[in-house]
C-alpha cells in the first residue's frame, strides 16, 4: 500500500467521514498541546526569559520524532513524498509574516493553535487572543490586495527543502536536525537551571534513551537513503479520462499508449494556449542543439538532467508544462522517464522528435537535406551553417500555422492547491 | 491525622489540576500525531487557515458581493466555494474538542486569567486580543503559522518553513525585553 491514501488526501462532501478523519486529527492535536500546558500562557511566554525552556523542548522534540519517522516511512518506500504538502518557499512574505508573528507571540502570549487548547479549558487570555486572531485574519484578507504582488513573488522558490538548499543527501540533513535539537535540548536544560533555578536532579533518565533512540533512527535514515528513481518510476500511477472515467495508468502504459507524446501542432500550439507555460527542454548534444533547435528551447544534455531537476521542480508548477525532445524519442522516453520518477509535474514528449519537427514545419526549407544515413536518434537531415533557432521553421509562423487540428493530449495536473495542503 | 501536602488530583474529573505530562514525552506523543496525518493525509496540522475561512464564511454569509470584490476571499469563498470545505476547518474544530478534553480529565477545565504578576486582568486581556490580531495577520502573511509552518513545514524540510521559524522566535525573543512587564 501506499501512502498517503489518495482517498484521505482532501475533505470533500463525497466523503463525509474525511471531515471526521481530519476532524481526529486535530483532536489528538489540541489534546496534546493543552496536556503538554500549551494552554497556558504564562509557561508559554517563560520561554522567551528563559525560565523554562517547554515550548521549545515540545516542538523540537515533535519536529525531530515526526521528521525521523516520516524520512523513515520515505526511505522504506511506504510514503511518497511527492504526495506529502511542503510549505512553498516564499522568502519574503514568509520573513515579515515570521516577524510579525514573534511580535504577537510576546504580546498575546499565545501562538493560534495554543490559544485553542486555552480557551478550550475555559481561560479567558486564550479566547480573547482568538477572538483578535478573527480580526487579525480579517484584516489580512482586507488588505492583501494592496501588496498583492509583493504577497506572491517576492522571493518565490516554489517546493524547495533543505537537502536542495544545502546539496546534501535526506539523511544527512536529518541527523544534523537531531543532533542540532539534542544540543539545544542540553543548553535549556542548563538555562532553566541556571535562570530559572530548577531542580534538574528529578529529571527522567528515560530522556538519555530517548535521545540515543532518535539518534539510531537518524542513522538508519541516513543508511537507507532515499527511494531510487527506478523504484519511484514504477510506482507512478497517471489519471486519464476516458468515456468520462477515471482510469488509472502506470507510467509504462502512458508510454505504451502514447498518452505522453504530443504532436509537434500541438507542442507548437501551446505556446498560445493561455492556460499553459510550456518549456521546451531539448535534450540533445549541444552540437545538434547548435545545428538546429526549436525557438526558446532549453538545451540540457540527457547526462547533465538530473542536475537541473531541483529547478524544474520549483518552477511554478500549476500550468507549467515540459515538453522533452531528443532527435527521435529514444533520449527523450529516457528524459521523461527521470523527469517523472522526479515528481516534475506534466511531462510530455515531442512525437518524433526534432526530425518530425522538420518534417512537418520546414519540410519545404531548401537549407537542408535529408541525411539517408540517420540511424536512431539522429538528425535526418543536414545543415548549410549551424543557425541554431535561426531558421524558418524554429519559430513557425502564427499566422501561417493558425488552424492546426491535433488530437490533443496534455491534460495539465495542477499542482495542489495551496489551501488544499498547509494552511495557506 | 492530616497532612500538609495537598490530595493527589484523583478520579477522572479531578477537582484540582493534574501536573502538566513531561515536555518530552508532550513532544514525542505530539511528533506521532504529525507523523501520522502526514502520512494518512499528505497534510500536516495547522489552524491559522482555518480562522481566515471561518472569516471568509462569515463575510460570504453577511456580504457576497464584498467576497467577489476582494481577490483573497474570492480564492476561499467565490462563486459556489465553501471556505469551510477544507482540511483545516475540521481540525481547527478537533483542537478545540481536544483541548477540552485534555482539560477535562485533567482538572484544568476553569474559568481563570492566566498572566504576570504586575499587569491587570483588563490589560491582559487587552493584550490578548491585540496579540492574537497581530499574529494572525502575520500568520496569514506568511502562509501559516508556528503549527502549520513551523511544526509541519520544520518536519518536511521545507526552507521557507525554517526561515518563518527563525524569525518567529527572533522576534520574539528580541522584543521580549522590552515587554518584560507584561510577563515577570
Amino acid at each position: 500500500m501506499q501512502f498517503p491514501l489518495q482517498s484521505f488526501i482532501a475533505v470533500s462532501a463525497a466523503n463525509p467521514w474525511t471531515y471526521v478523519l481530519f476532524g481526529v486529527v486535530g483532536f489528538a492535536f489540541g489534546f496534546t498541546l493543552e496536556m503538554s500546558g500549551f494552554g497556558n500562557s504564562a509557561k508559554l511566554a517563560a520561554q522567551f526569559y528563559f525560565k523554562e525552556l517547554t515550548v521549545l523542548k515540545v516542538m523540537f522534540t515533535a519536529i525531530v520524532t515526526a521528521m525521523v519517522l516520516l524520512f523513515g516511512a520515505v526511505g522504506l518506500g511506504i510514503l511518497d513524498f511527492s504526495q506529502v504538502w511542503v510549505n512553498t518557499t516564499y522568502i519574503a512574505s514568509g520573513v515579515l509574516g515570521g516577524l510579525i508573528m514573534g511580535v504577537g507571540f510576546i504580546v498575546g502570549g499565545f501562538c493560534p493553535t495554543t490559544s485553542l487548547a486555552s480557551a478550550s479549558t475555559g481561560k479567558i487570555d486564550g479566547m480573547m487572543f482568538m477572538l483578535g486572531g478573527f480580526v487579525g485574519a480579517f484584516l489580512f484578507g482586507e488588505t492583501e490586495q494592496y501588496f498583492t504582488q509583493w504577497y506572491n513573488n517576492a522571493g518565490y522558490l516554489g517546493r524547495l527543502t533543505l537537502d536542495q538548499v544545502f546539496h546534501l543527501p535526506v539523511g544527512v540533513v536529518v541527523l544534523l536536525i537531531v543532533l542540532m535539537a539534542l544540543f539545544m535540548f542540553w543548553g535549556s536544560e542548563q538555562l532553566e537551571r541556571i535562570i530559572g533555578k530548577k531542580d534538574m536532579s528529578h529529571e527522567p533518565k528515560l530522556r538519555l534513551v530517548g535521545a540515543g533512540a532518535l539518534v539510531a533512527v537518524a542513522l538508519a535514515v541516513v543508511f537507507i537513503g532515499q527511494p531510487s528513481l527506478d523504484s519511484r518510476y514504477v510506482k507512478l500511477t497517471f489519471t486519464r479520462t476516458v468515456n468520462g472515467e477515471q482510469v488509472a495508468y502506470t507510467a509504462d502504459q502512458m508510454l505504451e499508449k502514447r498518452l505522453v507524446f504530443i504532436s509537434p501542432a500541438e507542442a507548437f500550439k501551446a505556446q498560445y494556449n493561455q492556460s499553459m507555460n510550456p518549456i521546451y527542454l531539448d535534450v540533445r548534444s549541444e552540437a545538434d542543439y547548435n545545428l538546429y533547435h526549436i525557438q526558446d528551447a532549453v538545451n540540457v544534455p540527457l547526462d547533465r538532467l538530473t542536475e537541473v531537476i531541483p529547478t524544474l521542480l520549483s518552477e511554478p508548477p500549476a500550468n507549467s508544462v515540459f515538453i522533452v525532445m531528443s532527435n527521435d524519442e529514444t533520449a527523450a522516453v529516457k528524459a521523461w522517464k527521470t523527469l517523472s520518477a522526479s515528481s516534475v509535474p506534466n511531462v510530455y514528449i515531442l512525437e518524433g522528435g526534432v526530425n518530425n519537427w522538420i518534417a512537418f514545419f520546414g519540410k519545404d526549407d531548401p537549407q537542408f537535406q535529408p541525411n539517408l544515413n540517420a540511424g536512431d536518434d539522429q538528425l535526418k537531415y543536414t545543415f548549410t551553417a549551424a543557425l541554431g533557432a535561426g531558421y524558418k521553421s524554429c519559430s513557425p509562423s502564427p499566422i501561417e500555422y493558425e488552424k492546426l487540428t491535433f488530437a490533443q493530449k496534455i491534460v495539465l495536473q495542477l499542482k495542489r492547491d495551496k489551501s488544499g495542503g498547509g494552511c495557506g | 491525622m492530616t497532612t500538609a501536602t495537598p490530595a493527589k488530583p484523583r478520579g477522572l474529573f479531578p477537582k484540582t489540576p493534574r501536573p502538566y505530562v513531561h515536555p518530552y514525552f508532550g513532544g514525542m506523543v505530539l511528533g506521532i500525531v504529525l507523523f501520522l496525518a502526514l502520512l494518512l493525509t499528505g497534510n500536516g496540522l495547522g489552524s491559522s487557515g482555518a480562522t481566515s475561512r471561518i472569516d471568509a464564511a462569515i463575510v460570504d454569509a453577511i456580504s457576497p458581493s464584498h467576497v467577489d470584490n476582494n481577490p483573497y476571499l474570492l480564492k476561499m469563498a467565490g462563486g459556489d466555494k465553501n471556505p469551510l470545505d477544507d482540511w483545516i476547518v475540521p481540525v481547527f474544530f478537533g483542537a478545540l474538542l481536544g483541548g477540552f478534553t485534555s482539560g477535562l480529565f485533567n482538572g484544568r477545565l476553569k474559568f481563570e486569567t492566566t498572566k504576570g504578576p504586575n499587569i491587570s486582568v483588563r490589560t491582559r486581556w487587552l493584550m490578548a486580543f491585540l496579540g492574537g490580531v497581530i499574529f494572525l495577520y502575520g500568520a496569514r502573511m506568511a502562509r501559516g503559522c508556528t503549527s502549520g509552518q513551523a511544526l509541519t513545514g520544520g518536519t518536511t524540510l521545507a526552507a521557507g518553513s525554517w526561515l518563518i521559524m527563525f524569525s518567529i522566535f527572533g522576534s520574539a525573543y528580541a522584543l521580549a525585553y522590552f515587554v518584560r512587564k507584561l510577563w515577570n
